[in-house]
């Protein structure tokens, strides 16, 4: 692998085989001991003098207009301080949007924190209480009388799209098709994305393959339900403890929610135990600050795993038709993909992001991907790793594999054939820049899973998936400390490895050893602002910030090492955690820490600070194997083998990489197996816990193989991608693919659970 | 706000006196892996709570009349790590053991597991299908009654006010025997029943099936004992025709529902799976394999 020692020369630092000194290193977590020793504070762990417990009051009905609420009977009960409901928040404008790729409804966002005139989902939180005790607050949430007009509800997306469908809401008009509506409808929006003309492309097809695809909405399934704490003053100041993806959402979402000056609102990040893209919207923090605001004390408000289920962000559910025509020798010439995705009770399902992502990994020159954006009465849809892209995904890669099979041709051979390579025109707008799709498919084929023998009722299935990654506002503080230890603030909650990615960059552009640097994630107050931790972005984006400010830290060392030795700063080279003098006949070197022992008599501290709108994020790609076994009288599938290869830029820290592998399939295999959500005739969730909503468990799982392929993108220092939100979107097709091989029958309904796969086999 | 007694009698006699002044809703408390959660979740408000780990008789294993006496309280892992009902009904412990993780074994009791009156409890078929017995302490004194008497619907016990169950008898096992249970989830633990089948069954030194009990889980109201079923094993070598015999009476007995673990065609296909499945381990077992 590395080159032979007698090649280094001799006056550069040893660097391992990628070239680097610390970048791909494996060192021990810096959180590591806190979490294992139960000692870091996540969102519950909060406590304050005198504070109260909040209790949200949920409705019990999927769709109701909120006909009264009668909260005397509570705000009798001794012990209880305050009561909201909608009527305390401030009504927002359709107007109040933020900024952004999908800019978020303000109005929608305070409206599903708490229902106003109607509740839309069941679990929609229609009231909250304070008190002195959790049991009081929730004797006291019973007693507040909610009188409810119970309306038709609807669940399915394509349900929702009928003519007769009860309408959520009487101000949607379709966007996106011309001329406008003038009925209301649940459709709020319908995309397209088109390259070149797929009716020539079809007709020019030797082969082409049609199929339906139906897929449940599944939850995060973070093991840290929601929990905030909320402290305010008697001069408007709010100060929040809470487990999110980003302080600096919080704060603007709850400013906004709460009709706050940013600038009064400090908040503090727990540790966060999971997000998914679950934690990047508020749910209590607005209701905590009023709360609060009321009774004059801090308020702590923590969910249950009910309250998680009924009331925060699954991903959608959905329906997709795919059509793809290729020639005989695998060529593909056209896609088509129409999407109906279920938003949840407001607008905004990810079905976009399906429509451009699902041909994404493919050189088609005609495509053509439509999207519904279509709400029902289900919690609002948030944000779920590579959001929109499984379900295209799964409907994208099964169809091909229904292709290879009818042209004979070996699955990834196939991909190979088409696979996007640099310079692909993606049908969603860019030209790709260097990527390792192609990179992928090798190793999947040269991996040994690939040509392990399979037994009786075995399958194998293989999928590809593609994921954009992110970029955006970033800032980053390094201060170099009195003994020469270094500090890396960053704000972004660690929900991937951040502190050890930042610590390690910060130590590669340093040059010192990676003990000596100390990640700290910082609150609202004490660092400049940063998006949320979201998109795959922070290790590319923020990791580029920390570079940019140890940048300045080592322009700094050298400025001081110059003066020490009164030479100029351009005889000064930082060289391996040191300056150098090369004037010549005055060789010398002082160490960063001899540097910064001296800093005070040197010009003072010596500290580096990058913000910035960071671009260029390396598109990722994933290919997957899974191997199940089917129990053909019982319809129950096992996964047997399972490997997970992408392209991840540069691993930083290739254990945390892997881990994201494993993760995003494991969650993968969930969704393609067991996890949905089952409603009652009433639209009320029937498996609001663990037990009934089936995450996989670990034994339920194999161990996941993981192959890093490293095609670094050129747009970062190190050639960092995001590699948080690939491992999901191959999963789905891939167990569906392995299933179908194994049962002999196509299985394009998710999850594909026992009584599903028993009947489909049945039936053959 | 609502008070809650909490009470741990050392005694059979104390903890009978406790429950019968323990209020409108006295709740024995076993291992608690069901009651704590029903109590969190709001959906049982007990008055009392009487705590029967303290209570000897209740956490023994003990020898007798040539098979075993086992304290309703005494928990999963203890039973696991008992090696002669290990030996001797290695498909009850084994049932025993499915419930829940590592952490709730070291809690969970039969006791509990039977008068949650879950139809689902993985420990019952097989309680069932081994003949066991159930001694009954309550204000009117002690009394026997058989496992299948006691769940009769869901959630509900035929124990009367103030009765609690002290103890489990299972029978000598007979030379050549065996049991087994088995039980269909989507996961592969940390689940509940959808389907559940127990099997135990003797063998004469022929191979002809001398004796057999059947029992089924999760596909009715209550723990089924299916008679019919072992009417098909009893007196064959429990060939192909007797297991397809078992495998349609045992989806004949089954009166399911439709819920969010299972339909009503999947439960009755699979129960008739699993108890030939189930038969086939026992009657390996029984061979000595």
């Amino acid at each position: 692998m590395g080159k032979e020692e007698t090649q280094f020369d001799k006056t550069k630092p040893s660097v391992n085989s990628n070239g680097y000194r610390v970048v791909g290193t494996r060192p021990i977590r810096p959180d590591g001991i806190e979490k294992v020793t139960g000692r870091a504070n996540f969102g519950a762990d909060c406590n304050l003098p005198g504070m109260l417990t909040g209790c949200i009051v949920r409705s019990p009905h999927a769709h109701a207009k909120i006909l009264s609420i009668d909260t005397s009977k509570a705000m009798k009960l001794a012990g209880v301080k305050a009561v909201v409901t909608a009527a305390d928040f401030p009504e927002l404008s359709p107007k109040h949007r933020g900024a952004g790729e999908s800019p978020v409804s303000f109005r929608d966002m305070s409206r599903n924190i708490m229902a106003r005139d109607k509740a839309l989902y069941d679990g929609h939180a229609v009231a909250a209480v304070a008190a002195t005790t959790p049991a009081i607050a929730q004797a006291a949430a019973a007693l507040i009388e909610v009188k409810y007009k119970v309306l038709p509800h609807v669940l399915d997306a394509r349900e929702a799209m009928k003519p007769k469908a009860p309408v959520l809401h009487d101000d949607i008009f379709t966007k996106g098709v011309d001329p406008k509506p003038s009925k209301a409808s649940n459709v709020a929006q319908r995309y397209e994305f088109s390259l070149g003309d797929i009716d020539a492309g079809f007709a020019s097809a030797d082969v082409t393959v049609e199929h339906d695809f139906t897929s449940q909405c599944v939850h995060q399934g973070y093991i840290e339900p929601h929990a905030c704490v909320a402290s305010t003053t008697e001069d408007g100041m709010a100060t929040v403890w809470a487990s999110s993806q980003g302080q600096f959402m919080v704060r603007n979402y709850c400013a906004t929610v709460c009709g706050m000056d940013i600038s009064k609102i400090r908040v503090l990040p727990a540790e966060i135990g999971g997000g998914f893209g679950g934690k990047t919207v508020v749910y209590l923090e607005p209701i905590a600050i009023l709360l609060s605001k009321k009774s004059g004390k801090p308020i702590k408000i923590v969910m249950n795993r009910e309250d998680v289920f009924r009331a925060t962000g699954p991903t959608s559910g959905g329906h997709a038709w795919v059509r793809i025509g290729a020639k005989k020798d695998g060529t593909m010439v056209a896609g088509e993909l129409v999407m109906e995705y279920e938003a949840g009770a407001f607008p905004g399902s990810p079905v976009h992001l399906g429509c451009m992502t699902g041909f994404a990994p493919y050189t088609i020159a005609n495509s053509k991907s439509v999207g519904f954006d279509v709400v029902v009465n289900r919690p609002k849809a948030a944000a779920y790793r590579a959001p929109g892209a499984p379900i295209a995904a799964f409907a994208v890669e099964s169809a091909i594999d229904i292709l290879a099979k009818k042209l004979e041709m070996d699955p990834i051979a196939l991909r190979e054939k088409n696979a996007a390579r640099e310079g692909t025109q993606a049908a969603y707008g860019p030209k790709f820049q260097k990527i390792g799709f192609i990179e992928t498919l090798e190793a999947a084929k040269n991996h040994p899973h690939y040509s392990i023998p399979l037994g009786p009722n075995q399958g194998r299935g293989v999928a590809s998936g593609f994921w954009f990654n992110i970029g955006g506002e970033s800032s980053a503080a390094v201060h170099v400390n009195e003994d020469g230890t270094v500090d890396v603030v960053t704000a972004n909650p660690d929900i991937g490895g951040s502190r050890a990615s930042m610590g390690i960059m910060a130590a590669e552009v340093l040059g010192i050893d990676v003990s000596r640097v100390k990640p700290i994630v910082a609150d609202t107050a004490s660092s400049a602002y940063s998006m949320l931790t979201g998109g795959s972005r922070v290790t590319f984006a923020v990791g580029q910030a920390v570079c940019l400010a140890c940048d300045q830290v080592v322009a700094q060392l050298c400025e001081r090492a110059a003066k020490i030795w009164d030479i100029e700063v351009s005889d000064v080279e930082w060289l391996a955690g040191s300056a150098v003098n090369r004037k010549s006949g005055k060789a010398g070197s002082l160490s960063l820490a001899e540097i910064a022992n001296v800093a005070g008599k040197t010009g003072g501290p010596i500290s580096g600070q990058s913000s910035s709108d960071v671009q260029g994020a390396g598109p990722g790609f994933g290919t997957h194997i899974c191997d199940v076994e089917v129990d053909p009288e019982t319809g129950r599938t096992t996964v047997i083998r399972y490997t997970a290869i992408q392209d991840v830029g540069t691993a930083i820290h290739p254990s945390y990489v892997e881990g994201q592998l494993q993760g995003g399939a494991a969650q993968g295999v969930g969704w393609a197996l067991n996890e949905e959500y089952i409603y009652d005739d009433l639209g009320r969730l029937q498996n609001g816990g663990f037990l009934d909503y089936r995450v996989p468990v670990a034994s339920d799982l194999p161990m996941i193989d993981t192959v890093l392929v490293e095609v670094p993108n050129p747009n970062h220092r190190f050639g960092v991608r995001g590699v948080g939100e690939v491992p999901i979107v191959p999963p789905l097709a891939a167990v569906a693919n392995a299933v179908s091989a194994a049962a002999g029958t196509r299985m394009a309904d998710l999850p594909i659970s026992p009584p599903k796969l028993l009947a489909a086999m049945d039936a053959k | 706000m609502t008070q809650i007694q909490f009470t741990a009698p050392t005694s059979v006699k104390a903890a009978v006196r406790c429950l019968a002044e323990g209020g409108k809703n006295p709740k024995v408390l076993a291992g608690g892996t069901d009651l704590l959660v029903q109590l969190r979740a709001g959906r049982v408000k007990p008055s009392t709570i009487v705590d029967i780990k303290k209570i000897p008789e209740l956490k023994q294993i003990k020898a007798e009349k040539g098979g075993f006496r086992i304290g309703a309280a005494v928990a999963g892992a203890e039973l696991s790590a008992h090696p002669g009902v290990k030996k001797a009904w290695p498909g009850l412990v084994e049932g025993f053991d499915l419930i829940g993780s590592t952490q709730i074994q070291g809690r969970a009791s039969l006791g509990g597991n039977l008068c949650n009156g879950s139809p689902a409890a993985d420990s019952v078929p097989a309680l069932i299908a081994a003949g066991a017995t159930c001694k009954i302490a309550g204000p009117k004194g002690t009394r026997e009654a058989n496992v299948e008497t006691i769940v009769i619907g869901p959630g509900k016990t035929s124990l009367k006010k103030g009765e609690f169950i002290v103890s489990f008898f299972l029978p000598k096992r007979p030379r050549r025997s065996g049991d087994a249970y088995l039980r269909l989830i989507p996961r592969t633990e940390m689940d509940i029943a959808v389907v559940g089948a127990g099997v135990s069954l003797s063998i004469d030194s022929k191979g002809v099936c001398t004796d057999a009990r059947v029992s089924l889980g999760a596909v009715a109201p209550t723990p089924l004992l299916v008679k019919a079923g072992a009417k098909a094993l009893i007196g064959t070598k429990v060939d192909d025709a007797a297991l397809a015999a078992l495998a349609a009476a045992a989806s004949a007995a089954c009166k399911p529902i439709d819920d969010k673990r299972g339909t009503i065609v999947y439960r009755t296909k699979v129960a008739g799976v699993l108890a030939r499945r189930a038969a086939l381990i026992a009657l390996d077992r029984a061979k000595g394999k």
